[in-house]
């Protein structure tokens, strides 16, 4: 096969291991090449089994040889986010409470990529338990912007998002809890697609706060996006959130839908705050559905600037509540200093927890408390229906709402780390859609002056991923952000 | 540390059971009474008669059949435990006597 293979497309993979012109063993293979070569710098991966990973190729062959192949992805490498399980692979969510831990199932998006024939290729790295901006709060390492290995991949998905963009991978899987998949997809100049509350099973995705979660793809195009989402997608009876709908033809839906759509661009995304070259990038991205005959409307969200506050406090009761699980006894880092039972849990907890997921377990269990239920936890749960209730009006009226993903480009490595308030903030624009559990989409709409990514967010109403695929597309053609790759540059 | 927005963060460690360095509460205390100082502009909006969300969409409760389902064998659900004996798990000793 001619040509540089880890910048192939998902649909070009799909199409030379269909016409034979390459083996999923070359593939694998060359995206291990990939990965000797540029992963020292970016250190996307936690870990890989190259083994493994050929035995899964050669299976892949032999099946294609005997006509028999499974599914759509059959030969695909694809990696997964250190948080979903896969059976007999560490599973670490990036912490030394789980650094030595072995998933004994498979996560139900996991049978379903098996079920599809893909190869799985590796764990990657992400904020420890999926908490934090940029990759930086894992115990291991932090994932570099392959644009500029002095700035962060983003987060907590970094590790997903950076090796689609370097080419280790053409796709992969994160998760997002309040813009964990698509903030680093806008650093790293790939897409990301944070799917609607419920299309994709959580079963098997280790749980941070689990009325936010959501599992979805990384992809360098968001036509691979959508084939990654239709196989992943789907009603699940292990997942009790999991919504029982037929899921859309997604491939299908891109070939129809050619718009033009009614957009809605809300004023409260364009205040202070946003970075001149981002607010330049996405005004231009505006002007281009405008131009192309797409009708646009200022939107209002009056309760926007509430969401960060709403954010940090159902996400981390939620967080302190899920993650009392790790207590020492049955599978996670045990202290070896604990003199009874009780301070085994104490011990074991401050051993095995970083930093950041101290500090939201102490924040999460305050805004639980007895006294002060009401007056946090409770309140966030009512100006969370708020939030939902300002995107229902703005989809009564539009297709899709037009965004920055992020207010900035890729930040450098250690500038935010000592004020986590400041982090948080970083968040604004794409945790509401959490909040109100609607689909989100990031995709490349520049670059800066540095040549750093630029990402355009668009959201839609929920179950409405067709559409958003396809808004996305139409812009996505008329570009060649898309054929643009970063080369990481050997350190001096 | 008190004020409007300060945590009693020994009470909520040891709700948490979490044991924190002295570096990690005094840090914590400046950094968390920050995070609450903005929490505050939640106290701003009316929310009398708004129902709380705890979902994105509404859940009910879900069924499915009573059938039991093959699941880990003791072994391998004990694969990962960090001490274990005679298929059980190990910890220090809980009751006196």
């Amino acid at each position: 096969m001619p040509g540089e293979i880890h910048f192939q497309t998902l649909a070009q993979l799909q199409e030379a291991l269909a016409s034979k012109s390459v083996s999923s063993v070359e593939l694998t293979r060359r995206h291990l090449d990939r990965i000797e070569a540029v992963d020292g710098r970016v250190q996307a991966f936690n870990s890989w089994d190259e083994e493994d990973c050929l035995r899964q190729a050669e299976a892949s062959d032999e099946r294609r040889a005997a006509g028999k192949i499974k599914g759509p992805l059959d030969g695909i490498p694809v990696g997964l986010k250190d948080v979903i399980a896969v059976k007999d692979q560490p599973l670490t969510c990036s912490s030394r409470m789980l650094e030595r831990f072995v998933s004994p199932y498979d996560a139900t998006v996991t049978s379903r990529l098996k079920n599809a024939g893909a190869v799985l290729l590796g764990r990657l790295n992400m904020d420890e338990f999926a908490m934090g901006s940029s990759t930086e709060n894992s115990a291991f390492k932090t994932t570099f912007n392959p644009w500029d290995t002095s700035r962060v991949a983003g987060g907590s998905s970094g590790g997903s998002a950076a090796a689609v963009a370097v080419g280790e991978l053409p796709v992969s899987l994160g998760s997002d809890t309040g813009g964990s998949i698509r903030q680093p997809a806008s650093f790293c100049g790939v897409v990301g697609l944070k799917p609607t509350y419920g299309l994709v099973s959580r079963f098997g995705l280790v749980a941070f706060a689990s009325s936010l979660d959501q599992i979805g793809p990384f992809a360098r195009t968001v036509g691979d996006a959508g084939r990654l989402l239709q196989v992943i997608a789907g009603h699940d009876p292990r997942d009790s959130t999991s919504i029982d709908t037929a899921t859309p033809d997604y491939s299908k839906a891109l070939a129809e839908k050619k718009g033009p759509w009614k957009l809605g661009i809300p004023r409260e995304y364009f205040a202070e705050g946003l970075d001149p070259e981002v607010k330049e990038a996405i005004q231009a991205a505006i002007d281009w559905y405008a131009d192309r005959g797409c009708e646009m409307v200022e939107v209002s969200l009056p309760h926007m600037h509430l969401a960060i506050s709403v954010y940090y406090i159902v996400a981390t009761a939620e967080a302190s509540s899920n993650l009392a699980r790790y207590d020492g006894v049955r599978y996670t880092h045990r202290s070896d200093r604990a003199e009874d039972v009780v301070d085994l849990y104490f011990k074991s907890r401050a051993e095995g927890f970083g930093e950041e997921v101290k500090r939201r377990i102490i924040l999460g269990s305050y805004v639980l408390s007895s006294g002060y239920y009401d007056a946090y936890y409770l309140r966030a749960q009512k100006i969370r229906a708020l939030i939902r209730q300002d995107f229902s009006k703005a989809f009564a009226e539009v297709d899709g709402l037009l965004t920055p993903t992020s207010p900035f480009v890729s930040f450098k490595a250690g500038e935010k780390t000592r004020d986590p308030l400041a982090m948080y903030l970083s968040d604004i624009y794409t945790i509401s859609a959490n909040l109100a559990g609607i689909p989100g989409i990031s995709l490349p709409c520049g670059f800066n002056s540095q040549g750093l990514p630029i990402g355009l967010q668009i959201l839609g109403e929920p179950l409405g991923e067709a559409n958003l695929l396809a808004i996305a597309q139409s812009f996505e053609r008329a570009h060649d952000f898309i054929d643009r790759h970063p080369n990481p540059s050997p350190p001096d | 540390m008190s004020g409007p927005h300060s945590i009693d963060i020994d009470y909520v460690a040891q709700l948490a059971r979490l044991e924190l360095t002295a570096k990690e509460r005094e840090r914590f205390s400046g950094q968390l009474g920050d995070i609450l100082q903005h929490f505050a502009q939640l106290n701003e909006v009316d929310v009398s008669g708004v129902e709380p969300m705890a979902h994105a969409f509404p859940v009910e409760n879900v069924f499915r059949e009573d059938k039991s389902e093959p699941g880990l064998p003791p072994e391998k659900a004990l694969e990962n435990a960090p001490r274990k004996r005679n298929n059980m798990v190990l910890v220090p000793k809980v009751v006196e006597g």
